[in-house]
């Protein structure tokens, strides 16, 4: 082996040269001393070069969420480390949360490759709570692929390559002569030997660091090939456990009742004796949140709760609603500048209005505590699992090392998990009772109470003369967006590193303004563009629901869009194609137009709508087809919301090198649906200081009678050979895309989203009982 | 407190309980049979679909007092034995189109389309893309397009 490079202190230590131009990398990491083989890496060490862009680029061209995701840990984080089995398998466990994204399957692909192991003998589970990690253990941004790639290539290269030095010693040859093949060292006679038999050979008594070449891309059998995912059959067959399934000793139901309007809180329990006198009923406890209720099965919860006397504080918007929230911010709305531009130049002004909506999983909130005098143990799906320890530990007056913290799968994020409300609150409750807990939330307090996707304006000025776009000037005006989950805390700690031209471009910004502006590309060449972000108010529950501004920023944007080509008197595609910026976003374009029959005809009352974006170093773009004819907008279906029909939607994106195509289409298909949900159906109302959805039949949503029955997604070639974002990156050009056909469909452009806000259509369910009564009949609607 | 006899996935079982718990509840927190899923707890979501006598239903929403001695519940744990097999057609299919994605939901899903398959039999007909629109279950990451394609295929299957 060569000896690693003194002078350099970091993972990269030389070029091999460019045989045949491509040119490889070596990279250090370490085989950790010990009796079974274990390969580690430095999770730091993925920092992919930027290219230089050569004229007036917006931030994210230059540094991205990505990037700054990426070096975040850079001075911080510790090694990962892939063990090899007896039994030929290999175990990692990944410092990311699995909710859905597919990141244990492709993190097994991505090991099985390196390794040459077949990917079903790769076991990925999620790591505990590390706090050595900080700022390496949060799943978010898009950024599990992206920041873990090169890493856990490395220490599976490193794997591979001891078990070939340990087969040369045993089989007496030089290592030269060996090959591996699907977890077997062949031999020039042909002699094998399984990674099982020499994971023990091939570990070292001490830790010694070890460079190696990582596999050129060209040689890929198992990255870019369509897998299935690793969990299907435990999900298909009910043996998937999230946290409510778990059995842990003693940890019985536990719910809340929470206060009638928002983070109200409990003075006291009024009638604490009726309540423990219920069937089931264990113990009461009134904590900052609620007045919480353990018992033997969820249902005698619910009952309880629905008996509570409790006497309640107000909360800190009681008497609110969507108008004086909207009129606040308005009043917070930054004049937009008047640009320089010639007199004759037309100017094109827009506002739009986009409404809280709640980011609930269908999993609830949930998590098992139990807490002892001196320790604690928790269980719950966590993005920032070292965040909920410390908050944990505060909460109980412990250290952090008296709190142990599992992470377990969640069932469905969308920005939920980067929190751990349930989690403290669990251990709280537990605390305060003296018991173990399962704590879930009722859903009708996920929307009430939960976390939401704050309420945004966004206005645009562009001008056009001579069928030139001049300029373009977006100013997005928002409820405060709560980044306490310790993505604020990156950016603090890493704006430093960015390149100087960056920091300057974003110093003195707030953690809100900074993603913002680290995030939004507007992707198109319209002289000077500027897309800004203000906040205000931060008594609201919020979160970065999945893909946080860009959905609603690119709506207004594509709208807008739309009528500049109007204005220039192009066809929408072809006033996109002509501004695009990259050639990936024209790519997606072309290839959308081509696939979704681009300007086929209509008949009236039907339209195709066209929208691009561009973040997390990759490029998407959406064509779908609305119906908003009134046969269509009013079929019924049994207690649904129809309303416009999306008969059709065909995506592409180039996500940059993709390590599973079939999980990447996944992750565009239901960002696809999230998208249609923000723009027609889904939102909460604000009222009187509540919100008035509580539950599936109040919140839409998007469900079979909204989703088209033709979707299409492409996957596009890449020349990028790092993978980029996925998880978020299906949302914000199909929420466009569909605003822009709905406007072609009706002639008229909305500005308030999602279009079917105005109206409450359903009855509210009581504040209190906080929690609505379980029905009794259900007998009645079998099928 | 009384005694609830029904039959869960083929075997008679005795819980001893009030009336008036539902039966989600008694499957997940005393059975500890997890399939069903709590999702909303007022029969909208479907998360909890299971079949009783073969028809689905959602236990979140049946008092288990209301269940008799000879009622048949099967939740997804049962599926398979009621074809005789590891996996039951719906669920093949299921992994073949790789729907799940956080996978809360799918138990649900997969009990609701094989309900549905039979119900549209039963009229005499072969699933159609309106008796899809029809499903109710809520697949919060917007698996919706491969449930479709899934349902169709595990039809195909079911004799």
């Amino acid at each position: 082996m060569t000896a690693p490079d003194a002078s350099t202190s970091h993972a990269t230590t030389a070029d091999t040269g460019p045989p045949g131009g491509v040119r490889r990398r070596s990279f250090l990491g370490y085989v950790i001393g010990g009796t079974t083989l274990v390969a580690a890496a430095d999770l730091t060490m993925a920092r992919p070069a930027r290219a230089a862009v050569p004229s007036l680029p917006q931030v994210p061209e230059l540094y991205d969420l990505e990037d700054l995701q990426t070096d975040a840990a850079l001075p911080t984080s510790q090694l990962i480390t892939i063990e090899i089995n007896d039994d030929g398998t290999a175990s990692f466990a990944l410092p990311r949360m699995e909710v859905g994204q597919g990141i244990t399957t492709s993190t097994a692909m991505i090991i099985a490759e390196e390794l040459d192991l077949p990917v079903e003998k790769v076991r990925v589970t999620l790591a505990p709570a590390r706090p050595e990690l900080v700022f390496n253990q949060l799943t978010g941004g898009s950024n599990s692929t992206v920041s873990t790639y090169t890493p856990i290539r490395v220490a599976s290269a490193i794997a591979r390559g001891a078990l070939l030095d340990a087969a040369a010693r045993q089989l007496g040859y030089a290592v030269e002569r060996l090959r591996t093949k699907d977890g077997v060292v062949i031999g020039p006679a042909g002699e094998t030997l399984g990674y099982g038999e020499l994971a023990r050979l091939a570990a070292s008594p001490v830790t010694e660091v070890v460079d190696v070449l990582l596999k050129d891309p060209e040689e890929f059998t198992r990255i870019g090939k369509p897998r299935n995912r690793d969990d299907a059959r435990l999900a298909v067959t009910g043996q998937k456990d999230f946290t409510l399934d778990l059995e842990v000793k003693g940890a019985l139901p536990t719910m809340l009742c929470r206060a009638p309007t928002l983070n109200g809180t409990p003075k006291r329990l009024r009638n604490k004796k009726k309540i423990l006198s219920m069937s089931g009923v264990k113990q009461v406890a009134v904590v900052d949140t609620g007045v919480a209720v353990r018992a033997k099965t969820f249902g005698q919860c619910i009952d309880a709760i629905r008996a509570m006397d409790v006497e309640w504080n107000g909360g800190p918007v009681d008497g609110e609603s969507d108008q004086t929230i909207l009129a606040r911010l308005k009043k917070a709305e930054l004049p937009l500048a008047v640009p320089e531009v010639p007199l004759l130049a037309k100017t094109v002004e827009e506002r739009f209005e986009f409404m809280f909506r709640s980011s609930a999983a269908l999993e609830p909130n949930c998590a098992i505590a139990d807490v002892r005098e001196d320790s604690a143990e928790i269980w719950s799906g966590l993005k920032v699992p070292i965040l909920a320890q410390q908050n944990i530990a505060q909460a109980l007056g412990m250290s952090q090392d008296q709190v142990k913290v599992n992470v377990v799968t969640g069932g469905g994020s969308f920005g939920h998990k980067l929190f751990s409300d349930a989690a403290i609150e669990a251990a709280k409750v537990s605390q305060a009772m003296g018991k173990p807990v399962k704590l879930m939330w009722h859903r009708a307090d996920e929307p009430r109470q939960g976390r939401l996707h704050p309420m945004v304006t966004s206005r645009i000025r562009a001008t056009v003369l001579a069928g030139q776009v001049l300029s373009f000037e977006q100013r997005n005006t928002s409820v405060v967006t709560d980044f306490s989950h310790g993505l604020g805390e990156i950016i603090t700690s890493t704006i430093d590193e960015a390149p100087t031209e960056v920091g300057r471009m974003v110093g003195g910004l707030g953690f809100s303004q900074t993603i913002f502006t680290l995030t939004q590309e507007l992707g198109y060449n319209f002289g000077v563009v500027t897309q800004l972000l203000n906040e205000t108010d931060d008594r609201f529950n919020t979160g970065s629901m999945r893909n946080i501004y860009s959905p609603d920023t690119r709506v207004a944007a594509e709208l807008v869009v739309d009528r500049l080509a109007d204005e220039v008197g192009l066809d929408p595609l072809e006033f996109r194609l002509r501004h695009a910026k990259s050639d990936k976003v024209r790519k997606a374009l072309e290839k959308v137009a081509e696939e979704g029959d681009w300007g086929r005809r209509m008949p009236q009352g039907m339209a195709q709508g066209i929208a691009i974006h561009q973040e997390y170093k990759g490029a998407t773009a959406c064509l779908v087809e609305i119906d908003v004819r009134p046969e269509t907008v009013n079929r019924k279906i049994r207690n649904a919301v129809t309303g416009p029909r999306v008969t059709r939607a065909t995506f592409a994106v180039d996500a940059g090198l993709v390590i599973n195509p079939r999980g990447l289409q996944a992750q565009m298909m239901g960002g696809f649906a999230d998208g249609l949900a923000l723009t027609l159906t889904s939102s909460v109302h604000l009222r009187d200081g509540h919100f008035l959805e509580a539950s599936w039949d109040n919140y839409y949503y998007t469900r079979q009678w909204n989703i088209p029955p033709r979707f299409d997604c492409f996957v596009l070639p890449s020349e990028d050979r790092l993978p980029g974002g996925a998880g978020e990156a299906g949302v914000a050009a199909s929420a466009a895309s569909v605003a822009c056909a709905y406007a072609r469909a009706t002639g008229t452009m909305p500005t308030r989203f999602p279009i079917n806000h105005g109206k409450v259509t359903f009855t509210p369910k009581s504040f209190v009982p906080s929690v609505p009564k379980s029905p009794t009949n259900g007998l009645k609607f079998t099928y | 407190m009384p005694k609830q006899t029904f039959i869960l996935n083929g075997k008679p079982v005795t819980v001893n309980v009030k009336d008036d718990v539902r039966v989600l509840w008694v499957l997940r927190d005393l059975l500890g049979v997890t399939g069903p899923k709590y999702g909303c707890g007022i029969n909208v979501c479907k998360a909890c679909t299971s079949h009783i006598n073969g028809k689905a239903f959602n236990p979140c929403s049946v008092r288990v007092g209301d269940l008799g001695r000879r009622d048949e519940v099967t939740t997804i744990e049962g599926l398979p034995d009621t074809v005789g097999e590891d996996l039951h057609p719906m669920q093949e299919a299921w992994i073949d189109r790789d729907v799940p994605q956080c996978g809360y939901c799918q138990p649900g899903q997969i009990m609701a389309a094989v309900a549905l398959v039979k119900k549209v039999r039963r009229e005499g007909r072969e699933i159609s893309e309106s008796d899809l629109d029809t499903i109710r279950n809520i697949c919060r990451c917007g698996t919706y397009t491969r449930i479709r394609e899934a349902v169709v295929q595990g039809a195909r299957g079911m004799a």
